[in-house]
């Protein structure tokens, strides 16, 4: 094969962070707050950067929709080995209320504008948690789906995809174009060098809005509020076996 | 004059249809029996107060149906049998799901957030245009629903103005249907003409005596602290004195200690036993979204200040080697 494919890439908060509630329960504070290419995307550039190395394919394009801050995790996937950018720019209120659903239409479009071959992108993002995308992607397109991948292997016209499913793994086998969504054991991704990071920049990210492409972004879901998770009681420390189980049988749980 | 007519008269007429909840519950199953998260999506649909219908596809569905038409709760049982449902492929349960919704207009469509549920539903929501709403935790109303976000780290409480409302349901945190005492009816629906997109070649499966891990009441979960997939033993023979099932933390998997199947995690398992007994596990944010909604958690680690003691009820400082055969000793008398 020597198609194209489309590298899906989120901005999120870093997976470390331990985030916080906002006090008027409107959403999680994200200002000053560390981000990063959330885990499973970069897992997804990673396969896409193999699968040019190995020449089954001639060039990966990663594209991001969000605000201004969003190049930096386009920059990210081409450092990474990504040839060219796309950024499609959503921001202040239309950013907030952006979903999967607007980004795989978004990502639908694109993948017909550039002839992509495969669109590839996480299995989910680690801040919505929805594990949607992929999937919406891959039907808006009517192409077949690979989620959850854990190997993949291109065969002609074909893509062999292991996935991980949940007493253990299965094989299937989809035509081409396709989508799929990386879970984390698809492979380990690259650290990006400092060479590479510089080359980066030199390298081309165009950028759009969903309008150019024909997406209206308006959504019909609405987040009422945000609350932190009730918080669990402190708990005692036994000093001994004996103990453990003792208490374990005075409350009933063994 | 003739039009605003019409508008209002549609406007009354989906007012009036809204008024009359009616949800279809896609089964999962191996063709032989329903898988139990079923029972958790059969429990949430019945508290939207509608009427539940449960869709059936697969290569061969007599035993499934004869199981589902007696859960409590379902109303009719719309059956598929097609040798292209094969490996419930989202590329062909999809045309049929759409079929289906577009004969009986559903006004909820759901399935457990397992991973055939989160594979197949997307599919289905973007089909008909509709933003979906993933592993809900909670029921406020028809149109609002509770979810997490961020590693269980938040509540997203969210109200969803679609036509049709597509989600996939938490089953630890639905009560299971019971799987006596109903009499739904039972129909065959038109199956869907194959799409050959995609094709299921195989399975691996991996077997164990020991109770399904998102069901267990006990489980039982290893971490890096047990250094080799040896040690694992010394879990499993815990885990039979307490007829537990065996997790483990995203370290081991990775380590290769298991396989990836048995990880609890925001990107595992989620699962809320009545005892969960954390082993060599630091409680890493993503390893404690997968499992911080036990009703009694236990952790033995040797860290002290493992963040894992932070939600432990009860905490044993001591090293597992020494613990763990202790406490199945302890429990074989």
């Amino acid at each position: 094969m020597s198609g194209r494919v489309l590298v899906g890439v989120k901005r999120v908060i870093d997976y470390a962070v331990k985030i916080r509630v906002k006090p008027d329960n409107s959403g999680v504070v994200t200002d000053g707050v560390k981000h990063s290419m959330n885990p499973f995307c970069e897992i997804a550039v990673e396969e896409a950067v193999k699968l040019k190395e190995k020449k089954l394919i001639k060039e990966v394009v990663a594209v991001s929709c969000g605000p201004q801050q969003s190049q930096e995790t386009i920059r990210t996937a081409l450092a990474m080995g990504a040839d060219r950018g796309i950024h499609v720019e959503v921001s202040g209120k239309d950013y907030e209320a952006l979903g999967p659903l607007q980004v795989s239409k978004i990502l639908a479009a694109l993948a017909k504008k550039e002839e992509a071959q495969l669109v590839i992108l996480g299995k989910q993002a680690i801040d919505d948690d929805c594990n949607q995308t992929g999937q919406m992607t891959a039907a808006l397109l009517d192409w077949p789906q690979g989620t959850f991948a854990s190997e993949v292997s291109l065969e002609g016209d074909k893509v062999k995809v292991v996935r991980e499913i949940d007493g253990g793994l299965e094989t299937i086998k989809i035509n081409t174009p396709a989508v799929l969504t990386a879970d984390l054991r698809l492979n380990t991704p690259r650290y990006a060098t400092l060479p590479n990071i510089m080359k980066a920049k030199k390298k081309k990210v165009v950028n759009m809005k969903p309008a150019d492409l024909g997406v209206d972004v308006a959504t019909r879901l609405e987040v009422l509020r945000v609350d932190e998770p009730p918080q669990r009681q402190a708990g005692v420390k036994v000093e001994t076996v004996e103990d453990l189980v003792g208490k374990l049988k005075e409350t009933g749980r063994i | 004059m003739n039009r605003a007519f019409s508008k209002t008269s549609l406007k009354h007429l989906s007012g009036l249809l809204q008024r009359f909840q009616s949800t279809l519950v896609v089964a999962e199953h191996n063709n032989d029996k329903l898988t139990p998260i079923t029972l958790n999506a059969i429990t949430a649909a019945s508290k939207l107060g509608g009427e539940v219908s449960c869709l059936v596809a697969g290569t061969n569905c007599a035993k499934v149906v004869e199981q589902i038409s007696k859960v409590q709760g379902v109303k009719k049982v719309l059956v598929a049998q097609h040798d292209s449902y094969k490996g419930a492929l989202p590329e062909e349960l999809t045309p049929l799901i759409l079929a289906t919704q577009n004969q009986f207009n559903f006004t909820h469509i759901c399935a457990g957030a397992s991973a055939f549920g989160k594979n197949l539903l997307p599919r289905v929501a973007a089909k008909l245009d509709v933003a979906p709403i993933s592993d809900i935790i909670e029921i406020k109303s028809p149109d609002t629903f509770v979810r997490t976000i961020y590693a269980g780290n938040a509540l997203s409480t969210v109200k969803c103005n679609e036509s049709v409302k597509v989600f996939t349901v938490r089953g630890t945190s639905f009560e299971a249907a019971s799987t006596e005492g109903g009499s739904a009816t039972s129909e065959d629906v038109a199956s869907s003409s194959p799409t050959g997109i995609s094709e299921w070649l195989e399975q691996s499966l991996t077997k164990s005596d020991r109770p399904d891990l998102t069901s267990a009441k006990v489980v039982v979960s290893g971490g890096r602290g047990l250094k080799s997939g040896e040690n694992f033993k010394l879990l499993y023979d815990l885990a039979d004195k307490l007829n537990a099932a065996v997790g483990a933390s995203r370290a081991a998997v990775d380590a290769g200690f298991v396989p990836n199947d048995m990880q609890v995690g925001q990107t595992g398992k989620i699962v809320a036993p009545e005892l969960y007994i954390a082993v060599g596990i630091s409680g890493a944010i993503q390893h404690l979204a997968g499992m911080k909604d036990s009703k009694t958690i236990v952790a033995i680690n040797k860290d002290p200040e493992a963040p894992i003691f932070q939600v432990a009820d009860y905490g044993l400082v001591a090293d597992l080697f020494k613990a763990v055969p202790e406490m199945t000793e302890a429990l074989s008398k």
